[in-house]
Parts: C-alpha cells; structure tokens; sequence
C-alpha cells in the first residue's frame, strides 16, 4: 500500500517520548513546594472569589454556540427531518429503494 | 487439529448456538457456572476461528458443505448446481469472523458485572450468544438463503437485547424501532432472494452468481438488496433507527449491536462483489455507495457534536464512520471495471475501507463501553449533568482519550492509518470527496473533545463525590479492545498485510469465489 510505505507509527511514538522527557526537564527545574491555603492556590490571581463548581463546569450544551448558530438553517432542516416515528423512516427506505432502482435502470441504458 | 480445521466454520457457529440453549440450564447451577458457559463458548469460537483464519491465509479459501459424505463435495453426483447448505469462508468472511468473535468475548466480559444489577441473565447470555450466531452465520454462508435465516437470528436478538432494559420506556422504544426495520430489510431481503431463485432455481451464492444475467429483475433485487442492507447498516437517509437503538441497549451489547450492522456491511459487500461483480454497471452502483458513504459521514458527524446524550453522540458517530467504510469500498468498486485505475488507487480504497471495518469495530467498541461505564456510575447519560469524571474514573478516562483519538483519526492511532488509505486513494478518484472526508474527521475531533471536556474534565462536583471506578470485569472488557487498538496503531502495515490485503483480494475475486463451488462446472 502506497501510503503505508511512508507512514511508521513507531518513529511518531519515539518522537513524542523524547518531547515529553524534554517538557518533563523543564518542568523539574521549576518551583516544587507551594503554601496551601495562600493566594498560590486560588483560581484568580486577584483575588477574585471563584464561582461554586457547578457554576464554572462548561457544561456540554454551552459548547460550539457559534458553530450551531453559524448552521441554525441547516440543523433546522436535518432535526425537523428526524422525526422519530418509524412510519417516516419506512418512508425514506421506500424513497431510497425507488431512487436506486430508478438509478441502476438508467444507469443500464446509457 | 486436521480435523478441527476441517469442521471450525461450522463449529464456530455451532458452539455458541448450543451455549445458547445451555445458558438457561447453567443459570440453575449458579451465576458462575453461567458466566463459564458462556466466556468458554465464546472463547472456543474465537479460537476455531483464528485457526480457521490462518487455514484460509495458507491454503486460500474454505468450503464446508453439510450433510455431504466429504465436507468439500459441494455439487452431489449427477447433479449440476449446489443444493445443499454450503458455508464459503474466505479472507474478507474470516476478516469479519474475527471482528464478531472479538467483540463479542469483550462484550461479554463487560456485561459480567452489568448483571449483577440486572435480572434475567440467562435470557440476556441465550440473546448475546444468539446475535453472535447471526453474525457468524451471515458472514460464513454461501447460501442467500441462509444469508436471510441468519439475518433474522442476528435481527430478533439484537432487537430483544435492545429492549432488555424494560423498566426504560425509550428501551422498548428502542427495540421496536430495530425490530420493525430489521423485520422491514429482512423481508425485501427475502423477496430479493425470491426474484433471484425464480429465475436461476439455485440460492449457492456462487451459483448464482455464475449463472446471472443481470436482467431488469436482477436489477430491482440489487436495488432491494443494497438498500435493506443499507438500513440495517444505518447509512443516511436511513439511519434514524440507529441513535434511538444503539443509545439504549445495555452495557456490553451496543458494540455488538453496531458490529451486527457491521455484518450487514460485508453482506452488501458480498452481494456487490461476489454476487454480481462486473455483471453490473459498477461505476453506477459505485457512485450509490459513495453517496450514501458522504451523507452517512457529513450528517453523522454534524448530528453527532449537537448531541448532550453521549450515546446518542458515540451512536450518530458509529453512523458517520460507517460512511468512510462506503466511501472506500465505493471508489474501489466504481473503478472495478477499469484495471488501470483499480491498481492504481481503487484497491488501496477498499483495503482502506475494510481496515476501517476492524478499526472502527475496536475504538467504537471501546466509546461504547465507555460510555456505558459513566451511566453504570452516574445514572444518566445526560453530559450536561457530568464533570470532573477523571478524578473518580482514571482508567475509563484513558480508554476515552485512546478511544476518541483513534476515531478523530489523531496519528499515531490505527484511525489515522486507514482514513490516510482511505484520503489518499480517494484524492486519485475525486479530490472533493477527500477533502469531505478530511473535514468530517476534525468535526469528529471537536466533538469528541466536548464529550471529554464535558465528562471528564472541569472541577469536581459535590453530587458526584461518591462515584468510584466501574468493576474489573468492565474494565477487562475496555482493557482487552484499548490493547488491541495500541497493537494497530503500532504496527498498521502488519495488519494490513497480514488480514486486510487478503481480504481485499479475496473481495475482488469473483471467480475464485464462484470457483471454490462450482468447480469446473
């Protein structure tokens, strides 16, 4: 296979151990002890106050807003398409079954 | 061992389909005796067919007629055709046999601790063992007929397993929304299988396909083949079935359930291939399945990043991969009657399609299990109301992030080495769908990464202190596919050569295929 012969998975592994014995090195030479119950330990370095736990998790349906609003029309369509009544999807198969016969007869004559 | 590897097609069936109807009875005995039958069962099955597979690798293609005085005489003394049932093992078949077997023990493993929360173990074993006969029958037989039985064992029990769950409304929804559509391909399966033996009087695949003309009926029973095969798979426009079935069936049998569409798959694989090869319009029928293959891989995977309910998100993505799978298999068969182009880039496409079969089994698999293993701790599969879950569940976390970066197709992971295949030969074909395909892997990186940011990462939540790591049992089950995924992604060019080519070369034989059965005649 054309694109097996210039892709080795191992040389990738070997790789990324070296770049993460050199981020280990420098992150060794850094500050190890710190004062629980300091400043060092807040979220805010201001001094903020953080929020409770629930309030600051990103929840999943906060995530992508700009991505969906972006495709509103088109999830509009597909969702409104996604009924959930079985008789709709006997309905596609029946369509998708006409379609390629329709197809595989042309298809025949040309 | 001669004699093993004589009869290992049929035993690998066989096995399961007699510790099927021994579950009930080792349920009196104890849970344990149960558990045994059915782990030994599937694990002798696994065994017969790895030796089945190096068989076929070594010697090529096996044939099993039963009923006969020698297991190879597939056409009785003076007759002309095949009439008895025949199982036809080549490389592609053994391919998804390994899958089946694979998935199945890792399945069940998993679901040993599921049970203990459950009742109705026995029934639960007697359907996982059953779907794993139908999915072994169906890749194994030769016969179309059989093609239908086997289609209805793996239907009714994939459906029932759906359902299991009964006290969940949505888990009987589930399971009806499967059953009516399977009953639905089955049927038309069936009056495909009608048309074809009315007019060639033989169901031997291979007879078949020897004898066939490719007349106006032959066209309509590819037309009803392709596309009931193509609901069972859950390609778009008729995947709807899939988020609402795949969500609810409990821990251990989804990927089973999602490999049982597998199965379908390779059924619409064979039916294309070796039933009809060049007799059709392949460029026509190549281009149906590439289209298919885009719709189910763009509408997957945008459907798949709005979803809050991660397995309704791991369901919509199992739908957009299968469209690699199509895609791949599509490009190497619309270029099936051109040899130049078919050795040129058409069967690196379908070898990239059919590594993406196994890959995609092990790391969706492994999402499945995953995601089963936080409603087993949490209780909803609602991500909105999930967080900070590495703390509390470190090893199912690992399994996500080696799950969900071989599926978005991250290198190393064995997703990156069959959707490169698939990329490269696909660009030779049509530059647009590479570049389609490329796009719909990043979107499955985003929405992966907000399952994972969702779920497992953030601060800890006061609700979900008390959560622990789900049994070992469960995390064997992960264990056994995040190892066998490594193993791919280490050594691609090993599998490729070692069962995907043979695959993929046994996939474009048609003659050979027909050969095996029918000989000289």
């Amino acid at each position: 296979m054309a694109s097996l012969s210039t892709w080795s998975p191992i040389v990738l592994v070997v790789a990324f151990l070296i770049l993460v014995a050199v981020a280990y090195f420098f992150r060794s030479r850094g500050e190890a002890r710190y004062k629980e119950g300091t400043a060092q330990t807040q979220v805010f370095l201001a001094g903020e106050e953080a929020p409770e736990p629930e309030k600051r998790h990103i929840r999943a349906q906060n995530m992508y807003w700009g991505f969906f609003q972006a495709l509103k029309q088109y999830y509009q369509t597909t969702m409104n398409a996604h009924t959930g009544i079985i008789n709709d999807y006997i309905i596609w198969f029946t369509s998708v079954v006409a379609i390629a016969a329709v197809i595989v007869f042309i298809a025949g004559m040309v | 061992m001669d004699s093993l590897v004589t009869h290992s097609s049929i035993l690998a069936i066989a096995i399961p389909l007699l510790a099927a109807f021994l579950t009930p009875l080792a349920s009196k005995v104890g849970d344990r005796a149960r558990n045994t039958v059915v782990i030994g069962a599937l694990a002798l099955a696994e065994f017969l067919v790895i030796i089945l597979a190096r068989d076929i690798y070594l010697n090529g293609l096996h044939v099993y007629t039963l009923g006969a005085a020698a297991t190879d005489l597939t056409i009785p003394e003076h007759y002309m055709v095949p009439v008895r049932i025949i199982l036809e093992v080549d490389a592609m078949s053994v391919f998804m046999g390994l899958i089946t077997t694979t998935i199945s023990l890792a399945g069940a493993i998993y679901s040993i601790s599921f049970l203990k929360q459950e009742t109705g173990g026995d029934r639960f074993y007697t359907l996982l063992l059953l779907l794993a006969v139908g999915m072994l029958g169906l890749e194994f037989t030769g016969d179309m007929f059989n093609f239908f039985v086997f289609l209805e064992i793996l239907s009714i029990s994939g459906a029932a397993l759906a359902a299991f769950r009964t006290r969940f409304g949505d888990a009987t929804e589930g399971g009806f929304k499967y059953i009516v559509i399977s009953a639905v391909g089955a049927l038309v399966v069936l009056f495909a299988v009608g048309i074809l033996y009315a007019q060639y009087n033989v169901l031997s695949m291979a007879a078949l396909a020897q004898a066939i003309q490719y007349t106006a009926l032959d066209k309509i029973a590819l037309a009803l083949l392709v596309v009931a095969l193509a609901m069972k798979l859950a390609s778009v426009p008729l995947h709807m079935w899939a988020p609402d079935t795949y969500s609810v069936a409990p821990a251990g049998t989804t990927p089973m359930i999602y490999v049982a569409s597998q199965a379908c798959l390779y059924g619409m694989f064979r039916v294309l291939f070796s039933l009809y090869g060049v007799s059709l319009d392949t460029l026509a029928i190549g281009w149906i399945v590439i289209v298919l293959g885009v719709l189910s891989m763009f509408v997957g995977v945008t459907m798949a990043v709005h979803q809050s309910d991660i397995k309704r998100l791991m369901a919509y993505h199992a739908i957009s991969q299968s469209g690699y799978m199509l895609l791949g298999i599509g490009v190497g068969l619309a270029v099936l009657a051109d040899p130049q182009a078919l050795a040129s880039y058409g069967r690196e496409a379908i070898s990239g399609g059919i590594f993406h079969i196994i890959n995609n089994a092990l790391y969706k698999g492994l999402l499945f299990l995953t995601a089963e293993a936080l409603f087993f701790s949490l209780g909803t599969r609602d991500l909105n109301k999930m967080g900070g879950m590495f703390r509390n569940m470190r090893y199912t976390a690992i399994f996500f992030i080696v799950g969900a970066l071989a599926i978005s197709g991250v290198p190393p992971f064995n997703g990156f080495t069959s959707k490169l295949m698939i990329y490269e030969s696909v660009y030779n074909f049509s530059p647009v769908l590479a570049v389609i395909a490329m796009l719909v892997s990043i979107v499955t990186l985003a929405s992966f990464t907000k399952a994972f940011q969702s779920a497992f990462t953030g601060p800890a939540l006061p609700q979900h202190d008390n959560i622990r790591e789900v049994p070992k049992p469960m995390l064997i089950g992960m264990g056994i596919l995040a190892i066998a995924i490594v193993f791919f992604s280490l050594f691609p060019s090993l599998v490729v050569n070692t069962i995907v080519t043979p695959a993929t070369d046994a996939l474009i034989d048609q003659a050979g295929y027909i050969g095996a059965v029918m000989g000289g005649a």
